[in-house]
């Protein structure tokens, strides 16, 4: 970019030599404009995508191939080893199931219940705007807060969701004892934050949807639900997509709850609730010390959140067309959404 | 690009020109500011001393100025880190990208320098025959590498005391004074021993448990092994299964949690937080630094009390040191500050903003730290009582780069009987070792 804006002013100076082909430079400059401005316009968000993305995933791959010590820095070349140790260690694999487990308990409910919320608002509520921002402010406040909340509800001994369990006389549930148990603490920590943030964008999706073919439901006499289902669902179905595949994303790189969770931080002693970027931190960070283990871990996690992705896109993409696969619709879906 | 025609090209020259002029006055400028002061010199131009802590170490402002007001030419500047965590990857992140960024003087804790003393490159040494005597011994003895060079100047340690709620004891039928207290915990040579037999005693006769945490507890009993998990010589870990002195103390705590002596509670948990307010325990090890949160979670509580009295002879939990990264500019003017930081004066004056109980025999001894008493510990004598548990301690354990990965193994087996209770004594040994064995 730098080198290219001086080459717009630069006829002005060099003109009067060259008279003839004054014109035709100007015109090329011309052509040009045209056909890079667009890119140069855009590019800042690609060179810093470059910076501050891509180079580091590059980067990344070139420390998990060596030997890489927290202090000591850079060792020899390894190969693949990196990848060897972290596939030995059980605990990567008990945080890959824990990983899983707190991704499905959250992003399914949440997705399902934004999508309910989201339906829910779009009715004609009186002081609609108070209540769609209702439901944002869990989002607001930080993750590190709502875990310390959360950590005292989910307390084992003196916490709130014991005591009142006591209260009705059912036994206490281990909250940090029980794998299953801590996964639904976590799932609900995360499913708390960001419901009203995917409900908003459903709700954003929903507005879009044509008024007219709710009238015509309703003139064919289709219910609520039946307008839900058959209009509403096919018609923000790019936007189901959207939400499924960032949830997807944010699930599988679950931290910051985990980290809360309990007062160690590395997922309790049975590792019950390690995920895998706090196993990547524990690696790096912990009694390891080992940036290259540490980056290799980060690589397969991308690669599976990759396959993960590709997963659910092909399945969710499945879900929304069957039944109402007719392209004029989808067309309008695009419009709807941009 | 190449095909652009010559005023393009000339222009690009210019900026190809004006690029390079500004890079060299960008160089020049560096240059000055590296070269102005090389290493010595406490009598050449003015400089900044950049100071990292973390939490609160007590120095104030005014006590930095103090220093500024004797030597004119130091400005110093004090940059605080909110947790230990945060000054920890700060400080090792720029010391792994070869010390660019760092303060001149960085404080760290006892638990990192198994890992820094792998590095001792990286630290200016800081012996100096002069402060010889200035500390407790075995506070030097834990930033010595075995080499013999220092990489901290001692700054707070925490030697423990038991900390215990009189009025459960009192329900029980247990004495409350501290001296008796004392006595009952087995006195000049307690050991484990007692310490748990009087818990025995207790929990027959109350509802509390007899002491919090069993991670907690082994951390003390642990620090009383000379050489825990490795050996000094070789710095090769021991196998943790051939390892009889840590399975002993390993039976003798899942022994007390079988007699539920312990609370079951993990150490700065929220249970443990509201452990304080429901009677859950009545003893815990507590470092002199303890006694700021055991106050803080007891809101409403009365009856904690320090008894001058340690199982096992002494023991330190925790402690700081400031060491000067041997990457910074000015290494000997902050050596120099380093020392004058860790003076008994200013440890002293520490100890009176910010409690830090000081390294130092003569700040110790000061009257300062042994006429201090705390009001919420039944007015107890604490700035004496910790002296003499500082005293009573023998040595450092020997800590190397093995050290803390066992230990959170076998943490982590009591913690899988003591509060999951997820496996039984035996299992979770067995998983422990193997895990150990793992670590490599």
């Amino acid at each position: 970019m730098a080198v290219l804006t001086p080459q717009r002013s630069a006829p002005g100076s060099g003109a009067p030599q060259r008279e003839s082909r004054r014109l035709g430079f100007s015109q090329r400059l011309g052509r040009w404009d045209v056909k890079l401005s667009p890119y140069l316009y855009i590019s800042p968000f690609f060179i810093l995508f470059a910076v501050t993305g891509l180079f580091p995933l590059a980067y990344t791959a070139y420390v998990s191939v060596h030997e890489w010590s927290l202090l000591g820095g850079q060792g020899d070349f390894v190969g693949l080893q990196n990848f060897v140790d972290v596939l030995n260690q059980p605990t990567f694999w008990k945080s890959l199931v824990n990983t899983l487990s707190i991704f499905v308990l959250s992003s399914v409910p949440q997705v399902i219940i934004a999508i309910t919320i989201a339906a829910l608002l779009d009715q004609n509520l009186r002081s609609a705007t108070f209540w769609r921002m209702g439901v944002l402010i869990p989002y607001v406040v930080a993750p590190v807060a709502v875990s310390m909340i959360f950590g005292r509800l989910f307390a084992d001994q003196y916490g709130l969701i014991n005591s009142l369990l006591g209260l009705v006389g059912l036994d206490p549930i281990a909250w940090h004892g029980d794998r299953f148990a801590s996964h639904v603490a976590i799932a609900s920590i995360v499913n708390y934050r960001w419901i009203g943030y995917n409900a908003l964008i459903f709700l954003a999706a929903m507005q879009a949807v044509p008024r007219d073919l709710y009238e015509a439901a309703v003139i064919d006499g289709a219910g609520r639900v039946r307008q839900f289902f058959s209009i509403t669902v096919p018609q923000i179905r790019a936007t189901i997509i959207f939400v499924v595949i960032t949830s997807t994303i944010g699930g599988l790189q679950i931290f910051d709850e985990v980290r809360m969770y309990d007062a160690t931080g590395l997922g309790g002693p049975d590792k019950n609730w390690m995920t895998t970027v706090l196993f990547l931190y524990d690696v790096a960070w912990g009694n390891q010390h080992s940036l290259g283990r540490a980056s290799a871990v980060a690589w397969m996690l991308f690669l599976l959140i990759i396959l993960i992705g590709f997963v659910n896109f092909l399945v969710t993409r499945q879900i929304s067309t069957s039944g109402t696969d007719k392209k004029p619709k989808r067309k309008r879906i695009t419009r709807g959404n941009a | 690009m190449l095909s652009s025609t010559r005023p393009t090209r000339r222009a690009a020259a210019r900026t190809l020109q004006a690029t390079a002029g500004v890079a060299a006055v960008a160089l020049a400028l560096t240059a000055c500011g590296g070269g102005s002061d090389e290493g010595s010199g406490e009598e050449d131009g003015p400089i900044t001393l950049k100071v990292a802590t973390f939490n609160d170490f007590g120095y104030t402002d005014e006590m930095l100025a103090e220093y500024t007001k004797e030597h004119p030419n130091v400005t110093v500047e004090h940059v605080k880190a909110a947790t230990t965590d945060d000054a920890r990857s700060n400080m090792t992140t720029k010391l792994a990208a070869g010390g660019e960024g760092l303060a001149d003087i960085e404080a760290i804790e006892v638990d990192w320098l198994p890992e820094l003393t792998q590095y001792p490159d990286l630290f200016t040494d800081l012996a100096d025959p002069e402060l010889e005597g200035r500390w407790v011994d075995w506070k030097v003895q834990q930033a010595t590498t075995t080499e013999g060079k220092v990489i901290g100047y001692g700054t707070d340690i925490g030697p423990e005391a038991i900390c215990y709620r009189a009025d459960l004891f009192e329900k029980a039928g247990l004495p409350t004074d501290r001296a008796e207290v004392a006595e009952l915990l087995g006195g000049e040579d307690a050991t484990w021993e007692d310490y748990f037999a009087a818990g025995r005693d207790f929990v027959k006769e109350s509802d509390a448990a007899w002491y919090d945490s069993s991670a907690g507890t082994f951390q003390g009993m642990i620090n009383q092994l000379p050489a825990a998990f490795e050996d000094p010589e070789t710095g090769e870990a021991k196998d943790l299964g051939d390892n009889a002195e840590v399975k002993a103390i390993y039976d003798e705590i899942v022994g007390s949690v079988e007699d539920d002596l312990s609370a079951g509670l993990e150490q700065w948990g929220d249970d443990w937080v509201a452990g304080f307010q429901n009677d859950a325990f009545a003893t815990m090890l507590c470092p002199a630094w303890m006694t700021g949160p055991i106050e803080q979670n007891s809101g409403g509580i009365e009856g904690w009390d320090v008894a001058d009295v340690f199982p096992g002879g002494g023991g330190n939990w925790g402690g700081s040191f400031l060491t000067v990264p041997a990457s910074g500019e000015h290494t000997e003017a902050a050596k120099e500050l380093a020392a004058w930081l860790t003076a008994p004066e200013q440890q002293t004056k520490a100890f009176e903003t910010s409690g830090t109980f000081p390294s130092q025999i003569e700040a110790q001894e000061s009257e300062a730290v042994q006429g201090f008493t705390n009001e919420f510990f039944n007015d107890a004598p604490v700035g004496q009582i910790f002296s003499t548990r500082a005293q009573a301690i023998e040595g450092a354990p020997y800590k190397g780069a093995h050290y803390f990965a066992i230990r959170d193994e076998v943490t982590n087996a009591l913690n899988r009987v003591d509060i999951t209770k997820s496996q039984d004594a035996d299992e979770s040994w067995d998983e422990a070792v193997e895990k150990a064995a793992a670590l490599g």
